[in-house]
């Protein structure tokens, strides 16, 4: 459990735009030399800095994979004209809130739950993380299957205690919101995964002295364990926010964006701008997707990341 | 310093290994094009699809028992997008097989074959082939394809049992379809009008099959729509999309139409479940394959219009169509052609009738259907004799918006209006206008 803990704290001092330790770190005179670097720097330019600067070149074409021609911003004012653009930005916010949110409220619970001292600890910790070892687009068939509205296997049990389900998938204001049920779900494992972490890392000291003060177990949670969590909840709204932005997977397989474009994410009207074969477009998507993206999580970590800092 | 040695050795040994896989893929290239014992040998590259490979290779049997000079080896490629891809490279990098199947219309346009295609124009067999299918594989400049297999068309399939039980007529006017399907409603046994919508694909059919009708209106609309010139907002294009709010409004979907499917549709309506089902006559296949008793039982019509006067089938040409690319040259283009008016030959029809349920008349004068095919084939027949056919657009201009199916969705499943609807088609058919890069847009 404690190795969790590390790349939960790594990832939330490194979001930030100027924390203190690493840039006096990078200062510091690199104990190698520089062509131990050449391997790495190579991989990075060509595996990682080429494309992204190809792509913000692409993303100004129009572009056949074979020909390509140079037309400015077209395809940003074409991508912006999207009749789905919309429906997909605003359900892109709400798939990665609604999705974030349960995440953090649930795997607090759980995390609550499971590293208190109950009866077979191990099992259920290993339960809970199994949906996320599992393939997205297995489950997204599996629940398909599960929430077909005639003969699916979640309508009948609730038709056997007389509640008439809803037409998961199907029913345009609601297709969206099962996928984030199933994708909370599927990922609620490693937000408890690092909760538990968090809470494991929580030196005993703190309830020991709180006992002699006479807290009760409420306030024990209140004031120390929610507090000394903070940067276990700042790891998860981070990776669960980023994960619900550019969400595509799980939602391709359930609904396909549907019914018509009721369900459609950025990434799903990005992705149909690629199977259609407008490269040009899609790569501007994506370009807009990235600094969407950029635009809201920079600004966040570091407010979540200053606040950690003040206490 | 010292790990540089052994670093350098490695990227020595990658290049040769590199090396050597080219020589060994140059090698197996030249090696197949020397023939076996003065036979000419010949390549035959057709789509994986388990009916294409099978039909493929029942006529190379039968082609090679009657040429016994010639060899045809059948080698397969995948479908759909990736198989586009390596038609084209192959095409374009001169390595093609001295034959291949691929698809006629706006698919045959892109592989630029006044370049890359042998040109039949002067074949004898051309002169037999259905109008309609020769302008499916024509440049201004020649003919290039042969057909292996059948048109098809998108209709309405129905239940006769249905129609007969009601004492209903086949409809030649929308209004009367409208009334048909009222009277199915009213009757209460089946669902009058099946849409399946968890194949998105499906609901484009009121829309693609209404094409006989908008040229029955203006008919020269499919050239006005590559210029630029006609749009769906507007009359007479925009009936598919009023029909489909239309049908949804009077609700005369089946209860499922969210989340069925096509095989759910298809026995729907060979089951009496459903009475209408509007889709491609392709579906012949899937019916006998899952409900083949009902062969009798599912009949076809056209998907009706406004005027009965002008009532006739919008009709697909053979999708599977047989190319010789120009890199074929001497007695391998000897034989290829010899193998291509096989194909168009009596004898070849009825071993494609046999080796695949037929979907839809043969385009080649001559080629009858057998006796046995499904009534939904058999329907479509006079239609083709009294020429009350039209091409699907998609043969009649290169272009077709991608986003048709999710947007025919949202109008049939009433999240979306028919006028806003066909608005968001235009712009979806205007993008692809510009990524094609045609002249207007």
């Amino acid at each position: 459990m404690t190795t969790a803990t590390a790349p939960g704290r790594t990832s939330t001092s490194s979001g930030g735009p100027t924390p203190p330790q690493p840039a006096r770190r990078g200062r510091m005179k690199s104990p190698y030399p520089t062509w131990f670097f050449i391997p790495a720097g190579v991989f990075y330019v060509v595996l990682f800095l080429v494309p992204t600067v190809a792509s913000f070149y692409f993303s100004l074409t129009r572009w056949t994979l074979f020909d390509v021609e140079f037309i400015g911003f077209d395809n940003f004012v074409r991508f912006f004209q999207e009749p789905q653009l919309v429906t997909g930005f605003v359900n892109t916010f709400i798939y990665a809130f609604v999705t974030s949110g349960s995440k953090v409220v649930l795997g607090l619970l759980l995390g609550v739950f499971l590293s208190s001292q109950i009866v077979a600890r191990g099992f259920l910790r290993a339960t809970i993380f199994f949906p996320v070892l599992v393939s997205t687009i297995g489950v997204g068939i599996l629940f398909e299957v599960l929430m077909d509205p005639f003969g699916g296997p979640i309508n009948e049990a609730l038709a056997a205690i007389g509640i008439e389900g809803p037409a998961w998938l199907t029913d345009p204001s609601l297709a969206l919101l099962s996928v984030a049920l199933v994708d909370v779900w599927k990922g609620v494992g490693l937000a408890t995964l690092i909760y538990i972490a968090g809470m494991v890392a929580i030196p005993q000291e703190y309830f020991e002295a709180a006992k002699v003060d006479g807290a009760s177990a409420w306030k024990n949670f209140r004031h120390i364990t929610l507090p000394l969590l903070r940067p276990a909840t700042v790891t998860v709204v981070l990776l669960s926010l980023i994960g619900g932005l550019r969400s595509f997977d799980l939602i391709w397989a359930m609904t396909g964006g549907g019914p018509g474009f009721t369900s459609d994410v950025l990434a799903s009207v990005i992705y149909k701008q690629y199977q259609a074969g407008f490269f040009g477009l899609s790569t501007a998507g994506n370009v807009v997707l990235f600094v969407v993206v950029a635009a809201i999580i920079f600004p966040l970590s570091w407010w979540l990341n200053r606040k950690g800092d003040d206490q | 310093m010292v790990p540089r040695t052994p670093r350098r050795s490695i990227v020595a040994i990658g290049a040769g290994g590199l090396a050597l896989a080219l020589t060994l893929a140059g090698c197996s290239a030249g090696g197949s094009d020397s023939g076996e014992g003065g036979a000419t040998s010949l390549t035959f590259l057709v789509d994986n699809g388990e009916a294409t490979v099978a039909t493929a290779q029942a006529l190379v049997d039968a082609f090679e028992a009657e040429n016994s000079d010639i060899s045809i080896e059948v080698d397969t490629r995948p479908q759909g997008a990736d198989g586009d891809n390596v038609v084209k490279t192959r095409l374009a990098t001169g390595e093609m097989a001295d034959l291949f199947q691929y698809n006629s219309g706006s698919l045959m346009q892109a592989l630029n074959p006044d370049q890359t295609l042998v040109n039949l124009q002067d074949e004898a067999y051309v002169g037999k082939f259905d109008e309609n299918f020769v302008k499916s594989v024509s440049t201004d400049n020649g003919v290039y394809g042969v057909p292996m297999g059948q048109s098809m068309a998108g209709a309405v399939i129905y239940n006769k049992d249905i129609y007969a039980e009601l004492g209903l007529e086949v409809p030649t006017t929308w209004d009367e379809f409208i009334a048909n399907s009222e009277a199915i409603k009213a009757a209460g046994t089946a669902a009058p009008i099946v849409q399946t919508y968890g194949d998105t694909w499906t609901s484009q059919l009121f829309v693609l099959g209404d094409f006989n009708n908008v040229l029955a209106e203006e008919p020269d609309w499919a050239e006005k729509y590559t210029n630029n010139e006609a749009k769906y907002v507007d009359e007479p294009a925009i009936a598919g999309f009023e029909h489909l709010q239309q049908a949804f409004e009077a609700d005369l979907y089946n209860e499922d139409f969210a989340s069925a499917t096509y095989a759910d549709g298809v026995s729907m309506v060979a089951t009496g479940e459903g009475a209408q089902y509007p889709i491609l006559t392709f579906a012949a296949s899937q019916l006998m394959t899952t409900n083949p008793e009902a062969a009798d039982v599912v009949g076809t019509f056209p998907i009706p219009g406004g005027d009965a006067a002008s009532n006739g089938l919008t009709v697909w040409m053979p999708t599977n169509t047989v190319y010789v690319p120009k890199s074929t040259e001497g007695d391998k283009l000897e034989a290829a052609k010899k193998f291509l008016e096989f194909l168009t030959t009596p004898e070849s029809c009825d071993i494609q009738a046999e080796s695949n349920a037929p979907q839809g008349p043969f385009v080649i004068e001559g080629c009858e259907l057998p006796d046995d095919v499904p009534a939904m084939v058999s329907d479509m027949q006079p239609y083709f004799d009294e020429g009350r056919t039209n091409l699907a657009l998609e043969f009649l201009s290169p272009i077709k918006g991608p986003a048709l199916e999710q947007i025919t969705v949202a109008v049939g499943s009433g999240i979306t209006s028919a006028a806003d609807g066909a608005a968001q088609y235009d712009e979806d058919v205007k993008k692809q206008a510009q990524q094609l890069g045609l002249e207007g847009w």
